[in-house]
């Protein structure tokens, strides 16, 4: 089995940021405990999510531009693993806040509204409703070249109207959420060094990561659609 | 020049055929009808907020149904000839340019029976009314790009929506904290200026995305 080099360092980050993750020293802040550790793995899940989307979008012009199916199976891919990751970003969000927003005397289910309302959230909240009108607008038209070609137009229309409602919710709302004004623990001023040790790193594993699995799915996708043609 | 004649003919073709196939534009108005006397039976005096609210979701759902037909009602066979006469630019700007109208008039008509059977609680009607008109137009102008992507696809109505809330979030966000401005909030100085500039701003970016990908939609 010989793999890329770069899928050599997709596994030697990741592993670096569970491990060194869970074990490398951290700063102790009394509100936040040891749970501040989720920072390496519940801001990169973000952080891929939205490089994987880009990466579909970046799909969807070029197969606008060249109308080559297999740049509708990379944006397909892409959207499918970017969705995958902000779900698991959701899911690690959602035991930070359980640690630190959620009302102790509360049961989780009763806090779940107020937290909801969050603009980082909700941002990430639109991000995967798009993605998921997204996959069924794909799944409601038959036809291969429409379908491909009208997916491509929503999902560069979506994302170029995704990008002002990020910029414009934070500002309409009040919040609890690190980093108000931009983007969380990319600011030099609130990220401990340790951390940043850590941090970066470990947005490149798992960004690689889900190009990987991004990749494998398409290489799926191939080979169905050649058995499809051979079963004809 | 040309692209000015043949925007033109094809809008005066979308209002010919408003006022020959009545059904749809008055299927419209009833809808607006009875929405408000539905609100007006089940809410008896609402909140300066609660009021605001419940315009701004009529708003949205009056736009999905009145921009819906715009692209329903091209049968296949309509585009095809289309297609011999006009480019999808200018297509596209028309139903823009229409859609922009329809929705000014609903909006209107929207306004006025929503003040008379629910009163108006705004301090600066006029300044509502503008903030209204605007905000509609912004609607209006999403969901004919939506329109034109949900028209390829099974299921059309249903999908429109499906597609088009995400995106209208941050419209509809920004346009009831502005409205809040004709409830005597006290504002920032020059925050409304801001917001009504980020809406014309986000209205112009609909404009140009659907003018540059409408062309890869128009053919089958």
């Amino acid at each position: 089995m010989r793999l890329s080099w770069w899928k050599w360092i997709a596994m030697i980050l990741v592993g670096y940021a569970v491990i060194g993750g869970l074990l490398l020293p951290v700063p102790e802040l009394t509100q936040l405990g040891e749970t501040i550790r989720n920072l390496y793995y519940h801001v990169c899940m973000w952080f891929s999510m939205m490089i994987l989307y880009t990466l579909s979008i970046i799909h969807s012009i070029k197969y606008l531009n060249n109308a080559n199916v297999l740049h509708d199976n990379k944006a397909k891919s892409y959207a499918g693993i970017g969705t995958f990751m902000g779900i698991l970003g959701y899911a690690t969000g959602a035991i930070w806040a359980s640690f630190t927003w959620a009302d102790p005397n509360n049961p989780a289910f009763a806090s779940f509204g107020s937290i909801m309302r969050e603009p980082k959230l909700i941002g990430a909240a639109i991000a995967l409703l798009i993605y998921g009108a997204y996959f069924i607008l794909r799944n409601s038209i038959l036809d291969e070249d429409q379908r491909a070609r009208v997916s491509a137009v929503y999902n560069i229309f979506a994302y170029a109207m995704l990008f002002p409602s990020i910029w414009i919710i934070p500002r309409l709302l009040p919040s609890l959420h690190p980093g108000q004004e931009g983007n969380p623990a990319l600011n030099f001023n609130d990220i401990d060094s340790r951390m940043r040790m850590i941090f970066y790193p470990a947005v490149i594993g798992w960004t690689l990561l889900g190009v990987w699995i991004g990749q494998l799915n398409i290489r799926l996708n191939i080979i169905n659609e050649k058995k499809g043609q051979y079963e004809k | 020049m040309k692209a000015i004649v043949q925007i033109r003919s094809l809008l005066y073709k979308d209002f010919l055929l408003e006022t020959r196939q009545q059904h749809t534009l008055y299927g419209i108005l009833l809808y607006i009808a009875s929405t408000i006397f539905v609100i007006y039976l089940t809410l008896p005096e609402p909140d300066a907020e609660t009021w605001n609210t419940l315009f701004w979701v009529m708003q949205l759902f009056i736009c999905i149904n009145a921009v819906a037909k715009s692209f329903l009602q091209e049968a296949k066979g309509r585009m095809l000839y289309y297609y011999s006469l006009t480019s999808p630019s200018n297509f596209i700007l028309a139903k823009l340019v229409y859609n922009f109208i329809l929705m000014l008039v609903m909006s209107a008509v929207t306004l006025l029976f929503y003040s008379l059977f629910m009163g108006n609680p705004s301090t600066a009607v006029w300044q509502f009314a503008g903030i209204g008109l605007l905000g509609s137009v912004g609607l209006g102008l999403t969901f004919t790009m939506l329109a034109a992507i949900a028209s390829k696809a099974m299921q059309q109505a249903s999908l429109m929506a499906i597609l088009g809330f995400p995106l209208i979030i941050p419209q509809l966000l920004l346009l009831i904290r502005l409205s809040k401005t004709a409830f005597a909030e006290v504002f920032k100085a020059g925050a409304p200026t801001q917001l009504v500039l980020l809406l014309i701003g986000l209205d112009i970016l609909i404009i140009l995305l659907a003018v540059i990908l409408y062309p890869f939609l128009w053919k089958d």
